[in-house]
């Protein structure tokens, strides 16, 4: 009996494993093989011969994966800080409220990224929205705060921040609060209990949207390009770059698998890192 | 001079309201110190918005709160010297029994190796092995968590140790060992308990004097006796069990024989006359009693070692009556009966008291 049905769910669940297969290890065995090609060739029927990854490491390419490490670090903690009160108060203390506030968030999404990213554009830019306007009153202009590093971040934050919000939220609302009552009345502070209980119970929802937010932004690129004015090129910029204008397809291939690399590990790492189960309270 | 008998925690004219309800109606205690005084009523009848107050999550409308002279009601929940065993035990499920037990400890900075020591003390005090320190809460069963979250208590060291019906989610058997650990416990560490319940058996259980509350009132607070035998009214008399009532009215009750003795003791006297199922007995032949009732019996329910009678007397009144089960009546239902009491086991209600309730 218990054959027929793992026979059963086997069966049932080939389709989709097919469709994965398909869909997500191919692409990634194709650039792996790609990787491994001479540079400027197209075809995988080469002697391998590493030389794009020599190419990644000795023409300055760590530069664009330290910086989009580092912005979407940056973009993780940010978002962190200001996602928590927000998630907070949709899980324990708007009540209704947080549906509208959910459908507000939610509806930003089904606005093209660029297009929202052209909109921060031409708010921003000089003789856009708030420099006209100011100067139009005023008589003095200033400059845009666009072309940066500091804008891009602003970018990532603002792109990412329903994939920390809802998870965040959904987080926070594991938090028993009869935990965070008997917290209180056993005299911890308002630090002691967010450190000591909301944190660790809440920490399964934080692993998910930190994991989430950092492998976003770590492979975005529209940020810089069009708020950033390619003033930090990001690492999927460079990837793109390498595939399109460069044509050079194993260059783009290699900095690919070094990208997905290094955030695999991390991801990993985070994952078994954390015991989720153990977290929640779960493990028996 | 500290006066020994003046009271740990003073309540006066405590008021809640919430909109349109008023949960507590100006309500006075005095709590001695050392004591474990329950707090008995329905729900609804204030109970839990009493404790809400006293431990500090939620604030009254009107009134005062003294701990030791202190007035404690302006005083937020985490600056208070006491604490609580909450209903659903409130452990924490991502600590190790140890860690949920030396939290309060942690909180007041005190060093690793001493918490320690304390935590395996309290697991030894509340006897669970020293092992249990390192297991997760998930792994206990529900008395163990009980044990726990006393433990955690007590390693708060509090002046008064609340507790809200922590005993109300488990099984009869375990209800009634733990029972009796707490009153033990009580007696071991001489803390001042308040101990929340809507089960008046655990109250008699432990508790050295039991307050009776009704509709955001105390009906009565008198140790379990006192209550058991001079309810101040017919809801106390209710609530403390099963209970026959009769209306007297100027010396005379229906349905009530009352010897001369009896007959002179009541003259002019009017109220609820209160009388308790088990204090009846059978009269056989020419028996007689203080208060005789005579009626046919409807129903019978076998108690263990007790035999409940349902009877309806002449006057159509219905009567309860529990004898012991070798003082059975042999006919049973249908049969007639005769039963009567001294008249020190019938307690009499002032109509006044029961008016005000």
């Amino acid at each position: 009996m218990q054959r027929r049905e793992r026979k059963l769910g086997l069966l049932y669940a080939a389709p989709l494993s097919l469709f994965l297969l398909l869909t997500f290890l191919a692409p990634i065995l194709l650039v792996a093989g790609f990787s491994t090609m001479p540079e400027k060739v197209f075809s995988l029927t080469q002697m391998p011969d590493f030389s794009a990854y020599r190419t990644v490491l000795t023409q300055g390419y760590w530069k664009s994966v330290a910086w989009s490490l580092f912005m979407a670090l940056l973009a993780t903690l940010i978002l962190l800080v200001i996602c928590w009160p927000l998630a907070y108060g949709m899980a324990k203390v708007f009540k209704r409220f947080t549906l509208v506030l959910t459908i507000g968030v939610v509806m930003t999404l089904f606005v093209s990224e660029n297009i929202r990213l052209f909109g921060w554009v031409l708010t921003l830019m000089k003789g856009g929205l708030i420099e006209g306007y100011w100067r139009y009153w005023t008589g003095q202009g200033f400059d845009a705060p666009l072309y940066n590093g500091p804008i891009i971040v602003f970018g990532l934050v603002y792109v990412y921040l329903p994939f920390m919000l809802f998870p965040l939220a959904q987080g926070i609302s594991m938090v028993p609060d009869d935990a965070r009552q008997a917290a209180y009345d056993l005299g911890a502070t308002r630090w002691q209990i967010l450190k000591e209980i909301d944190l660790p119970l809440a920490m399964p929802g934080i692993m998910v949207g930190s994991l989430l937010t950092f492998v976003l932004a770590a492979g975005a690129m529209a940020e810089s390009k069009l708020l950033g004015g390619r003033a930090i090129i990001t690492i999927a910029d460079e990837v793109q770059t390498a595939f399109t204008y460069g044509q050079n397809w194993p260059l783009g291939s290699a900095l690919a698998m070094v990208l997905i690399a290094i955030i695999g590990t991390m991801a990993i790492w985070a994952i078994s890192k954390a015991d989720l189960d153990a977290m929640m309270g779960r493990k028996s | 001079m500290t006066d020994s008998s003046s009271p740990i925690l003073r309540i006066s004219a405590l008021t809640k309201t919430f909109d349109d309800f008023t949960a507590l109606h100006g309500i006075d205690l005095n709590v001695r110190d050392g004591e474990f005084l329950a707090i008995v009523g329905p729900s609804g009848s204030g109970k839990t918005t009493l404790i809400r107050i006293l431990v500090g999550m939620d604030e009254p409308s009107d009134g005062a709160v003294w701990l030791r002279g202190n007035r404690i009601d302006v005083v937020p929940a985490n600056k208070r010297p006491t604490c609580m065993v909450f209903q659903s035990l409130a452990l924490f499920p991502h600590r190790t029994v140890g860690q949920n037990i030396e939290f309060p400890l942690k909180l007041r900075g005190v060093p690793a190796a001493e918490r320690k020591e304390r935590a395996l003390e309290l697991l030894e005090t509340l006897r669970l092995p020293r092992d249990y320190y390192t297991k997760r809460i998930q792994q206990c069963s529900g008395g163990e968590k009980q044990r726990v979250a006393l433990a955690r208590a007590l390693a708060f060291d509090p002046e008064i140790l609340f507790f809200d019906e922590p005993l109300s989610a488990l099984d009869y058997r375990l209800r009634k060992t733990l029972e009796k650990e707490l009153k033990d416990l009580h007696r071991r560490t001489g803390k001042t308990f308040i101990y929340i319940t809507h089960s008046l058996e655990e109250a008699m259980v432990m508790s050295d004097r039991i307050a009776i509350m009704k509709a955001g009132r105390f009906e009565q607070i008198a140790p379990a006796e006192e209550i058991y035998a001079r309810p101040v009214s017919k809801f106390v008399a209710e609530f403390m069990g099963e209970v026959n009532f009769f209306d007297l009215e100027n010396g005379a009750a229906p349905g009530v024989m009352l010897s001369p003795a009896a007959t002179g003791a009541l003259a002019g006297r009017s109220g609820t006359l209160t009388i308790r199922p088990e204090s009846l007995r059978k009269l056989s032949g020419g028996a007689s009693a203080d208060l005789s009732f005579e009626g046919t019996v409807t129903a019978e329910y076998l108690l263990g070692s007790r035999m409940q009678y349902r009877m309806t007397l002449t006057t159509g009144q219905e009567m309860i009556v529990e004898v012991l089960r070798e003082n059975a009546v042999e006919d049973g239902i249908g049969a007639h009966l005769r039963v009567g009491c001294d008249l020190t086991a019938a307690h009499l209600i002032a109509e006044a008291a029961d008016a005000a309730a």
